[in-house]
């Protein structure tokens, strides 16, 4: 058996399958772990309807939990609240930029929206210059757009604020 | 699980919108590996699965209301022609670049719509999908409304062929706002707008980038097609042989 406590610390240590270097609580898509019966019952939202790493995310949270002894888990999804990358700590924004995605600012598109090309000037998670150009709204996954710094020349995604 | 009475109207809108998702989904993933650029190759799917992210959960929500035990697999794979109640405009053929993201920019500017009514949705369930699927949605109509001005805007060819793609395509956007028989009682019950209470919403959100994008708005037409009251194009036959083959051929197959 585990406490409540016990397995928040545990989750703390599942890598999200899509970006390991944060962990599945620090991407906020653990929303509740609570004793139930002889384990565990845990809830988690997906990032995107679509996305592929849900069913892995599932089956890697139930995996860590019983090898550390949990005994029983239940994994069960939540669509509401929808998830939002306001969710994802701020230590782990920092750990995003670093790993080389810039992290998701307060800019989601919400309301009528302006059609714009280069919308936003955003700081390469490399050099930190703010003369970056959007190669498309949609990276290597739909939680993600891809963009080129024109300082230094490196493409980089940006993990889009929804 | 309890069993549920929920009205056949309720059951049909959900089911709609779950079809819309799913046959949009399946042809605009026919772009895989083919789109211009990589990096559209990569939106396309990436809107695709999207899609077929909400196709999922509005045809479970939609076989949990009928209660008959159905799941989003029988839904969507053991289904014929005519059950399907998915827009014509989303089955059409993908044709080129340019008529892809003009369908996606008119349809996902309705979707945007839908969506924030939704969130308000009567049914709990339902309005949990909208408020998920509404910030997919603003992110497909932003990158379709892009690519819509850059081409009406572009070049003679791009122009020219993003002129046909409207000319083409806003005829079907008369079925979005068509009344079908169970509008009033879905609306009464709280589940969702009427689809005409939308088309004013609509027009004031695409006519202005049309414009931007230097095209011009054709006149409606009498013509109308009826994708959504089961009678469908010759397109959606083929879509769904490809898409139904595996299930059909092992009934019951999981991954």
């Amino acid at each position: 058996m585990l406490t409540e406590a016990q397995a928040w610390l545990v989750l703390d240590s599942v890598p999200d399958p899509e970006i390991p270097v944060i962990s599945v609580t620090e991407l906020g898509i653990v929303r509740e772990v609570a004793a139930s019966g002889d384990g565990l019952r845990v809830v988690v939202t997906p990032t995107y309807s679509g996305c592929p790493a849900t069913e892995v995310i599932a089956q890697a949270v139930r995996d860590a939990l019983v090898e550390a002894g949990a005994g029983e888990v239940a994994v069960e999804t939540r669509l509401a609240p929808a998830w939002t990358t306001d969710w994802i700590a701020p230590a782990a924004k920092e750990k995003l930029r670093q790993y080389g995605i810039a992290p998701p600012g307060g800019d989601a598109p919400v309301g009528p929206q302006p059609i714009r090309f280069m919308p936003r000037k955003l700081a390469c998670p490399r050099c930190g210059s703010t003369d970056t150009a959007r190669l498309s709204e949609f990276g290597s996954t739909a939680c993600k757009a891809l963009y080129r710094c024109r300082s230094c020349l490196e493409p980089f995604e940006y993990f889009k604020p929804i | 699980m309890t069993r549920q009475t929920n009205s056949p109207e309720h059951i049909e809108y959900v089911l709609r919108l779950g079809d819309n998702a799913l046959i949009l989904g399946q042809r605009m993933s026919e772009w895989c590996g083919h789109a211009p650029v990589l990096e559209e190759d990569m939106a396309l799917a990436n809107m695709s699965l999207d899609l077929i992210g909400q196709a999922r959960m509005l045809l479970t929500h939609a076989g949990k209301l009928e209660g008959s035990g159905r799941d989003e697999d029988q839904l969507a794979f053991l289904r014929t022609e005519p059950n399907y109640r998915n827009l014509t405009i989303c089955e059409l053929p993908n044709a080129d670049f340019g008529r892809t993201m003009m369908r996606n920019f008119l349809f996902a500017s309705f979707q945007v719509l839908l969506w924030e009514r939704l969130t308000a949705s009567a049914d709990g369930e339902l309005a949990a999908i909208a408020a998920k699927s509404l910030k997919e949605a603003r992110y497909h109509a932003q990158h379709a409304g892009d690519w819509v001005i850059r081409l009406g805007d572009g070049t003679a060819e791009s122009h020219a062929r993003t002129q046909g793609a409207l000319d083409y395509l806003w005829t079907y956007t008369a079925e979005f706002f068509a009344a079908t028989p169970g509008d009033d009682a879905v609306a009464a019950a709280g589940v969702g707008p009427a689809w005409s209470s939308l088309e004013a919403a609509w027009e004031a959100a695409v006519v202005p980038v049309l414009h931007e994008a230097m095209l011009t708005v054709p006149a409606r037409t009498p013509f109308r097609s009826y994708g959504k009251f089961g009678r469908h194009s010759e397109h959606l036959g083929h879509l769904l042989a490809e898409m139904q083959i595996l299930q059909r051929t092992y009934p019951g197959a999981q991954w």
